[in-house]
């Protein structure tokens, strides 16, 4: 299959063939392609370091195949599915069923984060060595949705996990700091009397952490960022030598705290949302290369679980079907960047960070992974059009480009606003 | 109005329309228990899911001089106990044409839900929702103090220096009273320790006292609604931020209020409660006058229209 003129993110405009799902050249462009590409972006196929399939447990908020088809629709071909499953992906068995039940959807390539602790507990290590070298051959392990905060236990996952090349993601909060948390602690916590939480709890382990990431060697990836100071002190961490990546998801980079005024529960997120001046300093981090990614923490939860007062909703909102649209709002629209920093922070740069050799580039003898995006597509968010659950925090919002296909390993995973499959 | 959930929604005019409103049933009230026809027909719930055996009764009673029926839904025993969540709890209450939910609830927010997430048609007054509000309580304070500054009908409270005393961030008498006074026209100052009340800038209350307030509102140390201690002693508190008789005695032309229920000997000694220049009982009496007040409007305008 020949795509013609297809515009690369350097600018280049060139033909793409493909055979037998592989890249197998990269020519000139011309204009007798099997599909023309002249008004579309082709760009690797976007890898997110962070999501939520759900699956095992709780399919009614998301299944492997539903949350691979929503990712297919946002230009995804690969995710990272977080192991706070039922029973948790703290064990070779569960990350295994995960990445088969990836390879049965056959939409995108889902590769498992083990686990830290059993059970997600923060007591004791997890089979770590075990789900490394299971079949699926896990590299990142997190205990997202909750914090190692035990210092020692984290340094010890660490030493652990080094000479393996493991990397650990982190889901910085400082547990003692958040009891009964809900909203960003300040304007918002004010206007509503929801019980406020503090940056400063996220800091603190931002810092902790990277402490000990100079001190062990191992790789500590931190996952979704969220305020300004966590921004600078992963620039000091970066700027002094130590093996620190660092993630922002799109939620945080366009939404503020002031969303959740009216106590509509899609905002209710963990963690929260912050201010306008973090927002800020989030896209000035993720233009600079002190943000290495953009990871969805795409959580989908049933509506019932979502329909509830504050205090009992559950966090999180989903994000794989507008990651993108957020992605070109803060990086092209806006100016601040270009679709050569676009390509590496949704897919170059969590390639490398999760191993994955088969994506994140377009190049000879790979996969063909790629998204193919209409940069002037206009389009109203009503709501997902894939994912099970509707707690999208983007409804009413219209965003200035789109994604037309996706390519997986060759074949076409969303072609012109329809999952195939 | 169709609901009344925060002091943040009112206007002044409309403030000063329940304050006199309000006080014009008092003083129909003054010699007789007599009742009122307005709410006759109507059926309203108090849908308590917090403990609050005052405010509920206050409420109650001020739907029964209206002539409504009340029907009493305290979450213990009830479907709630049983795994129920507020959205069906509410249209199961609708469905048995419930026309006014007065509802209490430990999450700030939970009567914004009730009123805007089109779970319930029913109106909403909120009685306490979490540390958020608790509306109708302000109104009863501004009331109070309208009455104990001799200030006719028609007129806010200008000018009036009012100092909320404890703690600020766990109070929704609190923060609705420090969106309602404002709205009269008095200059409020929040103070307690900074655990309670971040960024006050006074040491302790006998600093505070020197600003010589018009009116000192006391707060309730609610130990139920902290993690964990946020002052190292009850002895300590009431030695910094008690209202003691020494203190009393320091402004002793200042109003004192507190919403009850006192802990007498921390936030307040029995001497301020007691003190000619207390409100705390008119305040109770006085909520009666502000939730018919409030019921009447909210309930009584469908009858007119």
């Amino acid at each position: 299959m020949r795509l013609s003129n297809c515009t690369l993110a350097n600018g280049d405009k060139r033909d793409i063939v493909i055979e037998k799902g592989q890249i197998s050249a990269i020519e000139p462009a011309s204009t007798n392609g099997d599909l023309d590409c002249k008004d579309l972006i082709v760009l690797p196929g976007f890898v997110d370091l962070h999501t939520h399939l759900r699956e095992p447990g709780f399919e009614q908020s998301e299944t492997v195949l539903t949350g691979s088809q929503a990712a297919a629709s946002g230009g995804y071909t690969a995710v990272f599915a977080m192991a706070n499953t039922q029973p948790v992906a703290d064990n070779a068995g569960t990350v295994t069923q995960v990445a088969e039940l990836g390879e049965a959807a056959g939409l995108v390539e889902v590769r498992p984060i083990g686990a830290i602790t059993k059970g997600l507990q923060g007591k004791e290590l997890a089979s770590l060595g075990s789900m490394l070298n299971s079949k699926t051959r896990v590299r990142i392990f997190s205990d997202d949705g909750h914090c190692v905060s035990d210092a020692a236990l984290m340094k010890t996952a660490m030493e652990y996990l080094q000479p393996l090349g493991g990397v650990v993601a982190q889901h910085a909060q400082e547990p003692t700091l958040t009891i009964g948390s809900q909203v960003n602690e300040g304007e918002i916590s004010r206007i509503t009397g929801l019980k406020g939480w503090p940056s400063s709890a996220e800091e603190s382990i931002i810092l902790r952490d990277a402490l000990l990431s100079e001190q062990t060697g191992c790789r500590l990836h931190v996952c979704h960022v969220t305020s300004k100071l966590g921004v600078e002190l992963i620039r000091w961490a970066k700027q002094r030598g130590f093996p620190v990546t660092a993630e922002v998801t799109p939620h945080h980079l366009v939404l503020t705290e002031l969303e959740a005024k009216n106590y509509d529960t899609r905002f209710k997120v963990n963690p929260p949302l912050r201010t306008q001046e973090d927002t800020k300093a989030l896209v000035e981090g993720l233009v600079d290369g002190t943000i290495d990614v953009i990871g969805t923490d795409h959580a989908p939860h049933a509506s019932d679980a979502k329909q509830q007062q504050w205090d009992a909703a559950a966090f999180g909102m989903t994000g794989l079907e507008q990651a993108y649209q957020v992605a070109h709002r803060v990086l092209i629209d806006s100016g601040n960047g270009n679709w050569q920093r676009l390509a590496e922070v949704m897919s170059s740069t969590p390639a490398v960070i999760g191993g994955l050799d088969n994506h994140g580039r377009i190049e000879i003898g790979k996969e063909a992974n790629l998204a193919f995006i209409d940069p002037n597509k206009s389009v109203q968010v009503h709501g997902n059009l894939y994912s099970k659950s509707s707690n999208n925090p983007y409804i009413g919002m219209e965003f200035e480009s789109s994604v037309q296909h996706t390519m997986f390993r060759g074949k076409f995973s969303f072609r012109d606003g329809e999952v195939i499959k | 109005m169709r609901h009344l959930l925060s002091t943040d929604e009112l206007s002044r005019e409309k403030a000063i329309e329940i304050l006199d409103s309000a006080s014009q049933i008092s003083r129909l009230n003054q010699d007789t228990t007599r009742k009122f026809p307005t709410l006759q027909g109507k059926t309203v719930v108090t849908l308590f899911f917090e403990d609050s055996t005052r405010t509920r009764i206050s409420f109650e009673l001020a739907a029964k001089r209206l002539s409504a029926d009340v029907i009493n839904f305290s979450s213990g025993g009830s479907a709630v106990s049983k795994g129920e969540n507020l959205k069906d709890t509410a249209q199961t209450l609708e469905a048995l044409g419930a026309d006014a939910l007065i509802v209490r609830h430990s999450a700030s927010g939970a009567s914004y839900n009730l009123a805007h997430n089109g779970w319930t048609s029913a109106s909403i007054v909120n009685a306490g929702d979490g540390t958020n509000q608790h509306p109708t309580q302000a109104l009863l304070d501004a009331l109070s103090l309208r009455q104990g500054f001799e200030i006719k009908d028609g007129e806010g409270l200008d000018g009036k220096k009012i100092l909320i005393v404890g703690d600020i961030l766990h109070s929704r008498v609190a923060r609705s009273n420090l969106s309602l006074l404002p709205t009269l026209g008095a200059e409020v100052d929040a103070v307690g320790p900074g655990s309670f009340s971040p960024g006050c800038k006074y040491a302790n209350l006998d600093e505070a006292l020197e600003t010589k307030p018009d009116a000192v509102m006391m707060l309730r140390v609610q130990k139920e609604r902290m993690n964990q201690p946020l002052i190292p002693s009850d002895k300590e508190y009431s030695r910094f931020w008690g209202l003691t008789e020494q203190r009393v005695k320091q402004v002793p032309n200042s109003l004192i209020l507190h919403p009850g229920p006192m802990n007498r000997g921390l936030e307040i000694s029995s001497y301020a409660a007691e003190s000619e220049n207390s409100l705390v009982l008119s305040q109770v009496k006085n909520g009666l006058a502000i939730r018919m007040a409030v019921l009447s409007m909210i309930l009584g305008s469908k009858n007119e229209a």
